[in-house]
């Protein structure tokens, strides 16, 4: 960790105005990531404005859905009955990231500006392009078991950590940003993370000084059927090796609406669109849950060390469906079940 | 009722939880400084420059040392250093004293500052510029260059060499595959640290997080040049070791920079360096080939292991088991050693024994299978109740009794032989088994006991409780030793200015100072009667030794316990403000460890009390039981139950035991199911890192352990009979988890850890 400036925010604005004017400033949250990065000297920001004590913390019901506040503890939301009731997609994957101490720390807007976990990115002694740009990507042609199967690039192979936003993506959230002189803008989730392309030292669309101010999460009728699973290495505090987020609506047999998000498989939370597509008005079978997995891992890529990653990602697409299908949180869970 | 054996609470407990404990990164000292090392870029080569100007203009900073400036330790010498007692390093690569680059994170300088943030942003601010050569960073490839090493530790490494192949060729089953395990680090809680302090240019405290403070203490006088009597070292409390915390470079350069600063020093390793700088179990190739005859009866087993080092002799000795275990006419355990530009290599827990019954409890479960013979009746059929490379007896041996014992408390009669036959919703159920088996020893050691006239009681030596208990089991023993309240009783370790011991490594802590307090309780209670019989004015007076008995803090007549006296009263009437007596315990000869310092003497247990390695083998023995879960979808695996059965001589205290071997149970599912360092062969860095990659089992992937100790004490290991149980616990574990997995899924997997992608 290098030297830098403190300071604490007084307001939204003050914030803003620090962080526009300085490419050093970082806005501080729970600094479960940023202060680790810092630590390994991965990250070295000049200034870190303190952002904790705005009041972003709140959620509330709007008119069209809920707007979860960019400040408020991941711990506090997953918990929060309007979200456990409403979108208990979304309390399933934050309780399934980090663990407790961790959560209890991390903020909503922190934890979907988490960087990767490569750890070609946080040892400085490796090339890294996201690290440094043009240094090389060490995972292409490395370990890479953990990598992804899906939108990677020759620069850049890593994945996004975050399960909170896993469910977002599913969820269909909007990210209210808010940047100099109060420009204001509301980003969908989707076009929020980035795939790395020829610029993988972007992790997403945010602009120097922006600040997150809320997440909007629009009405659906899918609290009754979703589902996260994840799988992972052990039992908690572990990174998925592939997660999926599912949820859906049903008209008798058939499905009215269906949402798949993948984690552990790209450089940004991953919809799954093509299963999406394929289960649109067909009936909830597993034959069929099958098929649409099957259509979207078609497009994997696997590298080196990670072909299994594309089996289990279709099992878990099954899995999840399933699980929504039973009744989301209440429908699979045992004491020995890993999600 | 004897205190020994009794579960009591640790007697540290209440220190440890309410963070009154002192570790050795807590012993801050008035003006202070902080080092910070840096690390090496590249696995081998040499450093052509080091450019610390920018370094020195940071504020806080004191001295950059480089292989430039630093001090010249006495160079290498392996005869002196064993002389000195002093050849027994992490690794043999005195700190800064050259420009040569043997792995990638080695400590090419350290940065000494006001402040540990100071030295740290400082430090990465050294300009270092290399001569890279070519690292051996693949195994695969230095196996071709490998050497076959002719000892391991005194003992002959390879054994019947060639020997096995005709009788292998020639038995009526055979099973023979190769076995793989990973490198797995030691981990524990308390990071390594060390406070350096000295006085004057020749005496040296160093407050160090170390299982050996004598050992420490030699090691830093040789390298120093001091006398060692004039290196002390202090750590009465250490959070684990597992074998990572001998002498590491760290502890040299601390002392170093302090010289260098002339001012105390700290050096707290991160995370980052304790995959790097203090060791590691090598990663292992084991081949194990078994045959046996029509019955079923061993007739050859071979067990050869391919692996590597650096910078010492040391290599994972898996082949140890092979060695011990069962009833075969022949067999053969060789050894093919590679060198790696890696960090060193060095004892883990039941070095050998851990990646070795893995592979070894693997073959012999597929044997099983294919014979179509339950694995426990196979393993009771090849059993030996002999030594079978020497032909001793054992001194205590158990094993039926755990296999029995174990598979009723199992439920292991309700296991299938074929695969795949149970059933729990969407998980495939599996039981499985496999031996475990360490050796144990007995060093040389002094303990004190002191008597005060208040009847208060200290017990003293140079050992360390890394966190298994033994500053309490040394009350419990002292207490019934001396008919005195346990709660009475101080112990006082963890500093080399005390009775020498050795260090806590080997599991032979308890078998080495246990005998040595015993026999100085009945001496101090001998020095005591022989007061009280020679003293008109006592009831004792005039009574023979022998005729003297001790409870409650009394001494008594045996025939008449009413006439007693109490210990205070005898030292009060005697005008003594306190009593104390030495001893010292006999190593087993040939097993004992390198003891620092002077022992007491001339009271030393006679030597023909206990049985020596030329009469008995010395072993301890269990039996693993392991159900899982298998969620074949996925490749998850759940540990569901676990029960191990332990024969390892009398039980000192039920409830630090039973955490021993619950620890043991809880390393072995981490190194069935998940633990595992990968490292990049282009550049030779580890890529898993820190705790959040290097996965150790948390909460939810421990399952119920049903422990169960036989113990019978082992009349020959110590008046006491208690073995050592530190590292028997994790053996076996991951061959019983394997070999359930195996009977859940049909699927064998020979190499760990069994990571969800390896069943898919």
């Amino acid at each position: 960790m290098r030297a830098f400036k403190f300071s604490k925010a007084a307001d939204a604005g003050n914030a803003i105005t620090l962080v526009s004017a300085n490419t050093g400033a970082r806005f501080l949250g729970g600094g479960t990531n940023l202060v680790d990065l810092m630590k390994e000297d991965v990250m070295h920001p000049t200034e870190l404005v303190d952002i904790t004590r705005l009041k972003y913390a709140d959620i509330k019901k709007t008119g069209g859905g809920v707007q979860i506040g960019s400040t408020a503890t991941n711990s506090y939301t997953a918990n929060h009955e309007t979200i456990r009731q409403e979108y208990p997609l979304l309390s399933m994957a934050i309780l399934a990231g980090a663990s407790a101490q961790i959560r209890n720390m991390a903020t909503n807007g922190g934890n979907i500006n988490q960087r990767t976990r490569c750890s070609y990115f946080y040892d400085v002694d490796m090339p890294c392009n996201k690290r440094e740009p043009g240094s090389g990507c060490g995972a292409l042609r490395g370990i890479n078991r953990n990598h992804a199967i899906l939108g990677w690039s020759e620069k850049c192979v890593a994945v996004f950590p975050s399960d909170m936003a896993v469910a977002l993506t599913a969820l269909g959230a909007v990210v209210n940003v808010e940047g100099a002189q109060q420009t204001k803008r509301s980003i969908p989730i989707g076009d929020y993370h980035r795939l790395p392309g020829d610029n993988p030292e972007k992790d997403n669309t945010l602009k120097q000084g922006e600040f997150i101010t809320s997440i909007e999460l629009p009405e659906n009728d899918l609290a009754d059927h979703s589902y996260y699973l994840k799988i992972r290495e052990r039992s908690s505090y572990a990174f998925a090796l592939v997660s999926v987020a599912a949820a859906l609506s049903l008209n008798g047999s058939r499905i009215s609406h269906v949402r798949i998000a993948m984690g552990g498989v790209a450089h940004k939370p991953w919809r799954a669109s093509l299963a999406e597509k394929w289960l649109a008005g067909k009936d909830a079978t597993e034959e069929n849950f099958k098929a649409a997995a099957e259509a979207e891992l078609k497009q994997a890529r696997p590298l080196e060390h990670n072909k299994f990653k594309i089996a289990l990602a279709k099992k878990a697409i099954i899995r999840a469906l399933q699980g929504a299908m039973a009744g989301g949180a209440y429908g699979l869970h045992d004491k020995t079940d890993q999600g | 009722m004897s205190e020994t054996g009794k579960p009591i609470n640790r007697i540290d407990g209440r220190l440890k939880v309410s963070g009154k404990a002192t570790y050795s990164a807590e012993f801050n000292q008035p003006n202070m400084a902080y080092a910070f090392p840096v690390r090496a870029t590249i696995a081998k080569g040499k450093i052509a420059s080091i450019d610390d100007a920018a370094v020195k203009k940071e504020p806080g900073v004191l001295s950059v040392i480089s292989h430039k400036n630093a001090f010249r330790l006495k160079p290498l010498d392996i005869q002196a250093q064993m002389k000195a007692g002093a050849a027994f390093l992490g690794e043999n690569l005195p700190p800064l004293q050259s420009n040569i680059v043997h792995y990638p994170g080695q400590f090419i300088a350290v940065v000494v500052a006001e402040s540990y943030e100071q030295a740290r942003a400082a430090a990465y601010k050294l300009k270092v510029r290399y001569t890279v050569e070519k690292g051996a960073t693949d195994l695969k490839t230095e196996l071709l260059k490998s050497k076959k090493p002719k000892m391991f530790m005194g003992e002959e490494a390879q054994v019947n060499e060639g020997k096995a192949a005709a009788s292998l060729a020639s038995s009526t089953n055979r099973v023979d595959h190769t076995y793989s395990t990973p490198v797995e680090h030691h981990h524990p809680m308390e990071p390594h640290a060390t406070v350096a302090l000295w006085e004057n240019s020749d005496q040296l405290t160093l407050y160090d997080a170390t299982q050996g403070v004598g050992l420490t203490g030699t090691i830093a006088a040789y390298f120093f040049g001091l006398k060692p009597e004039n290196v002390r070292v202090i750590a009465p409390f250490v959070g684990g070791g597992f074998g990572c915390k001998g002498l590491w470079l760290h502890t040299l350069l601390v002392a170093m920079a302090a010289k260098a600063a002339g001012r105390p020093v700290k050096l707290a390793l991160t995370r980052q360096m304790m995959q790097t700088n203090v060791g590691h179990r090598a990663a292992t190739i084991q081949r194990v080939a078994l045959g046996t005859d029509a019955n079923g009866k061993l007739s050859v087993m071979r067990h050869h292991t391919d692996s590597y080092n650096n910078l010492t002799e040391f290599f994972e000795p898996s082949g140890k088991q092979s060695l011990v275990l069962y009833e075969a006419p022949l067999r053969e355990v060789t050894y093919n050693v590679a060198k790696l530009n890696r960090g060193t290599p060095t004892f883990m827990r039941a070095p050998g024994e851990t990646p070795g019954t893995f592979a070894l409890e693997s073959a012999m479960d597929e044997m099983a299978y294919k014979l179509k013979i339950d694995p426990v009746e196979f393993r009771i059929k090849n059993h030996t109740t002999k030594d079978p490379m020497k032909g001793h007896e054992f001194s205590s041996e158990f094993l039926l009794d755990c296999y029995r014992i174990g598979a009723e408390r199992f439920g292991w009669s309700s296991r299938n032989l074929e695969p795949r036959q149970k059933r729990n919703g969407k998980y495939l159920v599996g039981y499985g088994m496999a031996t475990a088996t360490y050796p144990a020893g007995r060093s040389a050691s002094s303990v004190k006991v002191v008597m005060k006239s208040n009847g208060d009681v200290t017990l003293l030596t140079a050992s360390i409780d890394i966190g298994t208990g033994t500053y309490t089991v040394l009350a419990q023993t002292a207490s019934d030793a001396l008919g005195v309240p346990v709660e009475r009783i101080e112990v006082k370790i963890g500093d080399s200015a005390l009775p020498p011991s050795p260090l806590a490594g080997g599991s032979q802590t308890t078998a080495s100072i246990h005998p040595a307090a015993l026999e100085a309780c009945k001496l101090l209670r001998a020095q005591l009667a022989a007061l009280a019989t020679a003293d008109p004015a006592s009831k004792l007076n005039g009574r023979k030794p022998e005729d003297i008995g001790y409870a409650d803090g009394k001494l008594f007549v045996t025939a008449d316990p009413n006439k007693a006296e109490s210990y205070t009263d005898i030292l009060k009437r005697a005008k003594r403000n306190e009593m104390e007596a030495c001893a010292t315990t006999q190593p087993i000869s040939g097993a004992g460890l390198t003891i620092p310092g002077a022992l007491c003497t001339p009271r030393e247990i006679p030597a023909d009390q206990n049985s020596d390695i030329k009469q008995h083998a010395f072993h301890s023995f269990g039996a693993q039981f392991a159900e899982v879960w298998v969620d074949e979808d996925f490749g998850t695996i759940r540990v569901t139950r676990f029960t191990s059965v332990q024969d390892v001589g009398r039980i000192m205290n039920e409830k630090t035991a039973r955490s021993q071997i619950i620890g043991g149970v809880i390393f072995g599912i981490g190194a069935a199911l998940m633990e595992a360092t990968e490292y990049d062969k282009r550049w030779g860095n580890a890529v898993v890192r820190t705790l959040a990659d290097y996965h150790v089992p948390v909460h939810l992937d421990v399952p119920p352990i049903d422990v169960h100790f036989i113990g019978k004490p082992d009349p020959h290991i110590s008046p006491i009979g208690a073995r050592g149980i530190g590292e028997i616990g994790i053996t076996g574990v991951s061959a019983a988890i394997a070999n359930a997995v195996f009977n859940a899924t049909g699927k064998r997997v020979r190499d760990l850890p069994l990571t969800p992608d390896k069943l898919l």
